[in-house]
């Protein structure tokens, strides 16, 4: 009997890895930032190059980053969602404008409209590496102590909003 | 003639277009010495690449490869020493920018299931080989039965010798 047992085991538990590794996507890597208190940073606003920005401005309330550019297609398929989220006031999202043009930056904005309450301009990526960026779009969670929270790789969609961003920011919110 | 021009063709294709690739994605970072500039670049050729997962830094094209090396060429040039340049590393993008991952109990399966399989294995093996020598030479005969057999061979024994 265990002659025929032990490899059903063992293919059964073979079976169910790989199964499981289907599923899983590559390119999701788990950021040993969150948890932990978001990088400093200080950067020039991107609507306004003699106005700087820092962390400390996304601190006292939860806050949202979001890294983008005009240079990333998802992050265009993304905006509209962003806008969405604006207009529900539930929260503030800042904008991380990663390694791109200035001015056509400011035109996406006009374009597409604004969902954030203030961009940094990030022209080197310096801050991006800092944060651990490593494609556009990306987004944190940020509590109001300025720890991250929750960090999401990829656009955001309506249900990511519904089921995880907008539950774990209202929690946060409720217990500070 | 014309086959072994193509050979000889072929071969220095080969043989000059190596090392050529291998340095046309480094940017024209500026070193002291050659052994600086080997160090760097053993340096870089451990860390993984985010973008594009199966390359390491040193092979990446990817622009975030060119900040990150970039990155890395200003902290040697500072004289950081390697365990803080991958420390900086692991700090933003975790773990998975080492090629040779930590031992850590997260990892232990990792780096100590191959030889726990290893074990297992050969002491399964050792067990299958032990039971087929018993069953060949152990088999127990009770004295009837020897009798028998030295009867039926003695017979036979006995008269092959010499008749």
């Amino acid at each position: 009997m265990a002659r025929y047992l032990v490899p059903l085991a063992i293919f059964v538990v073979l079976a169910a890895f790989l199964y499981r590794g289907l599923s899983l996507d590559p390119k999701l890597v788990p950021s040993p930032l969150v948890g932990k208190p978001m990088p400093t940073f200080t950067l020039t606003r991107l609507q306004d190059p003699d106005a700087s920005i820092s962390d400390a401005d996304l601190k006292g309330k939860v806050s949202l980053l979001n890294v983008w550019a005009t240079w990333c297609v998802s992050c265009r398929a993304e905006h509209e969602t962003l806008l969405m989220l604006a207009d529900t006031g539930k929260v503030d999202i800042y904008g991380l404008n990663y390694k791109d043009d200035r001015a056509a930056a400011q035109q996406w904005l006009r374009q597409l409209g604004n969902p954030y309450k203030a961009n940094a301009f990030d022209d080197s990526g310096r801050v991006g590496i800092d944060w651990g960026v490593y494609g556009a779009p990306e987004t944190f969670i940020i509590d109001s102590k300025g720890i991250i929270r929750h960090k999401h790789v990829g656009p955001l969609t309506a249900t990511i909003i519904n089921e995880e961003i907008l539950p774990l920011v209202a929690e946060l919110q409720t217990s500070p | 003639m014309m086959k072994k021009l193509l050979t000889v063709l072929t071969v220095f294709l080969i043989l000059g277009s190596g090392p050529l690739q291998a340095t046309a994605t480094l940017e024209s970072f500026k070193f002291a010495n050659d052994a600086e500039e080997q160090h760097f670049k053993d340096l870089i050729s451990e860390l993984r690449c985010l973008v594009c997962q199966n390359q390491s830094l040193a092979d990446s094209d990817a622009e975030l490869a060119h900040d990150l090396r970039a990155e890395v060429y200003e902290m040697v040039q500072d004289g950081k020493t390697d365990a803080e340049i991958t420390e900086f590393l692991v700090a933003r993008y975790g773990d998975f920018v080492l090629y040779k991952p930590p031992v850590k109990p997260s990892t232990y399966l990792l780096w100590f299931g191959p030889f726990a399989l290893l074990i297992l294995a050969g002491g399964l093996l050792l067990r299958s080989v032990r039971r087929q020598k018993q069953a060949a030479s152990g088999a127990e005969i009770s004295a009837d039965d020897r009798k028998r057999i030295d009867e039926l061979l003695g017979d036979r024994g006995n008269g092959e010798q010499k008749s």
